[in-house]
């Protein structure tokens, strides 16, 4: 094994950029490791760990890149080289830079009339880059993750005061005037407006108001720690009460883990001024929990769109599970003796949460790395046990790795660990479309089905696959073709994950049986 | 405090990206005005340079 480090001084890429990188050299033949960091002193640290500094390297800092590589030999690590180089050069020249800027002043200087700030520096920047949105009358929305809660406090502060929308930090997906922002999707414009504290969640209830008829108004992303007890919910309460007297926005849905008391306490006062009717799904919270409002509870995702549709005066179609009881039956009946697990690898965090949620209801055991019930903790959240929900999002997985809706390599690695295991009955995934998200989920996807199923059938057994599509029809990927394409490998495509867990449930029902 | 959301909602929306830049791309793709800030660490990144520049700011 030969080890390779390359230093570009003065050279900078945000982190996405070079972790697809560091990821696509690692796949080509001959390479080991690689890691593509820039080199500041966290990263020095960890890619000293990893033994990826060739004796003799020159010093580099934070302002420079630096390329790590074991392979079999210095070949390999060329052609590696040459591939990171292509790759990142390509990015540089297709950033349909149209028009550009080196500062948040200069943006301004372009185009006066810029009126969001989308923010996505690494967390230690992020608040000195708000403060300056937030300074220039900007609403922003901030993607960063790894932003201290002291800062997102004192944003948010700042961002009330002046009477502007600071969204996140670690806000993944927002639609704004029917522009999608982040992870998000094109979905048709309507009356139903949103705000939620779960990006993933977000996508799903909004992808699912498009599907069933109805439209969006406003979708809005508070960041997932805005109604815990320091923040307060408050950037709930500005983006409830825009809602409110936001006249295109008829009906309103909320959409969060369970808050804490005194934030319910809050948002319940903000309710009881809002003259129209109101959704709210708490994942995970008592049907009680916003009572003595004219809140509606709606236990998950599919259940909130459903009635926020209604509410909003749109017939919704007929609900048609009878092929959930057939399907569950002619899949079971295929199975061999001793499958008997579920294991659910998951892209997206609110629709792994979603599906746990669902087996705690239905009285099952399902390990999983973000159980709530502490017995059910995955102690290493890379090996499965019995039945096991995984949330691939999450930061054990995404640490210095791309996110999994981008880049879907560790996923399939990891189906292809599970369903190797005589005892998998089913496997259920996620295929989260929209702008910002992988360009074919499904076609990634769809190569590591079929030779799960044929790895399976090689060892006589069946194994089926539930998966459904988080996307539109106007998303780029295009929802009807993605779910084609996971018919093709062998899936069974539901509508929604909720549908797709309640299928999941009925097959292990059949074996119980 | 006057809440500017509700002027947003009625306004064309016009982004500054700072930062990642499929972002930018997905804004220009949806017809979105979009000015991508090709942002890169103050001070090169020198945390002692930061804190300096932090200081005078607030001076």
């Amino acid at each position: 094994m030969a080890v390779t480090t390359k230093i570009w001084s003065d050279t900078y890429y945000d982190s996405v950029t070079l972790m697809l990188g560091s990821s696509m050299i690692s796949a080509l033949p001959g390479i080991d490791e690689a890691m593509v960091l820039m080199g500041t002193d966290r990263n020095k640290t960890v890619i000293r760990a990893s033994g990826l500094i060739a004796e003799g390297t020159g010093s580099f800092g934070p302002n420079d890149i630096v390329i790590g590589i074991r392979s079999e030999d210095e070949a390999a690590a060329r052609t590696a080289i040459e591939t990171l180089e292509a790759f990142l050069t390509s990015k540089k020249g297709s950033g349909d830079r149209n028009i550009t800027a080196r500062t948040l002043a200069g943006a301004l200087r372009e185009d006066p009339g810029i009126n969001l700030a989308m923010i996505s520096v690494p967390g230690r920047y992020a608040r000195a880059e708000v403060e300056k949105a937030l300074d220039s009358g900007l609403h922003v929305m901030l993607f960063s993750d790894n932003v201290p809660l002291e800062d997102e406090i004192a944003l948010k502060d700042r961002a009330l005061e002046k009477g502007l929308l600071m969204m996140g930090p670690d806000c993944g997906t927002a639609i704004v005037n029917g522009c999608a922002l982040g992870f998000a999707n094109v979905v048709r414009r309507g009356n139903i407006g949103l705000v939620a504290a779960a990006g993933t969640g977000l996508q799903e209830i909004t992808v699912l108001i498009d599907r069933l008829g109805g439209g969006v108004s406003q979708a809005l992303g508070t960041g997932g720690r805005d109604l815990k007890e320091d923040v307060g919910g408050r950037m709930m309460g500005l983006c409830l009460e825009a809602l409110r007297d936001d006249p295109a926005t008829e009906v309103i849905a909320i959409l969060s883990k369970p808050p804490h008391p005194s934030v319910v306490e809050k948002m319940k006062a903000i309710i009881a001024t809002i003259g129209k009717p109101v959704v709210a799904c708490f994942l995970g919270a008592d049907e009680d929990a916003l009572a003595g409002t004219h809140a509606v509870y709606a236990k998950d995702c599919e259940q909130c769109a459903r009635i926020a549709v209604e509410l909003a005066g749109t017939a919704l179609p007929e609900k048609d599970e009878a092929w959930i009881r057939e399907t569950a039956a002619a899949e079971a009946a295929l199975l061999a003796p001793g499958q008997r697990y579920l294991r659910g690898l998951y892209s997206g965090g609110t629709l792994c949460y979603e599906a746990m949620l669902a087996f705690r209801d239905a009285g099952i055991p399902a390990y999983s790395n973000i159980a709530i019930d502490r017995e059910l903790l995955l102690e290493n959240p890379d090996l499965s046990r019995e039945h096991t929900l995984v949330d691939m999002g999450e930061d054990f997985f995404t640490n210095g790795m791309p996110h999994p809706m981008i880049d879907l390599r560790m996923r399939i690695e990891r189906m292809a660990r599970d369903c190797a295991e005589p005892d998998v009955a089913v496997l259920l995934l996620d295929c989260v479309g929209g702008y910002g998200t992988h360009d074919d989920p499904a076609g990634a996807l769809a190569p590591a089905i079929v030779s799960a199923k044929a790895a399976a059938k090689a060892q006589g057994r069946h194994l089926p696959v539930i998966a459904s599509v988080t996307a539109s029809e106007g998303d780029p990927q295009v929802r009807s073709a993605q779910e084609q394409t996971l018919r093709d490998a062998g899936a069974i495509v539901c509508d929604c994950n909720a549908q797709a867990v309640r299928l999941a449930f009925a097959i292990l029902d059949r074996i119980e049986a | 405090m006057e809440n500017k959301v509700n002027k947003l909602f009625s306004s064309q929306l016009a982004i500054a990206n700072v930062g990642v830049d499929i972002f930018a791309k997905a804004f220009r793709a949806q017809d979105t005005p979009c000015v991508h800030v090709e942002w890169r660490p103050p001070a090169g990144g020198n945390k002692k340079m930061v804190d300096l520049l932090s200081k005078l700011k607030d001076l």
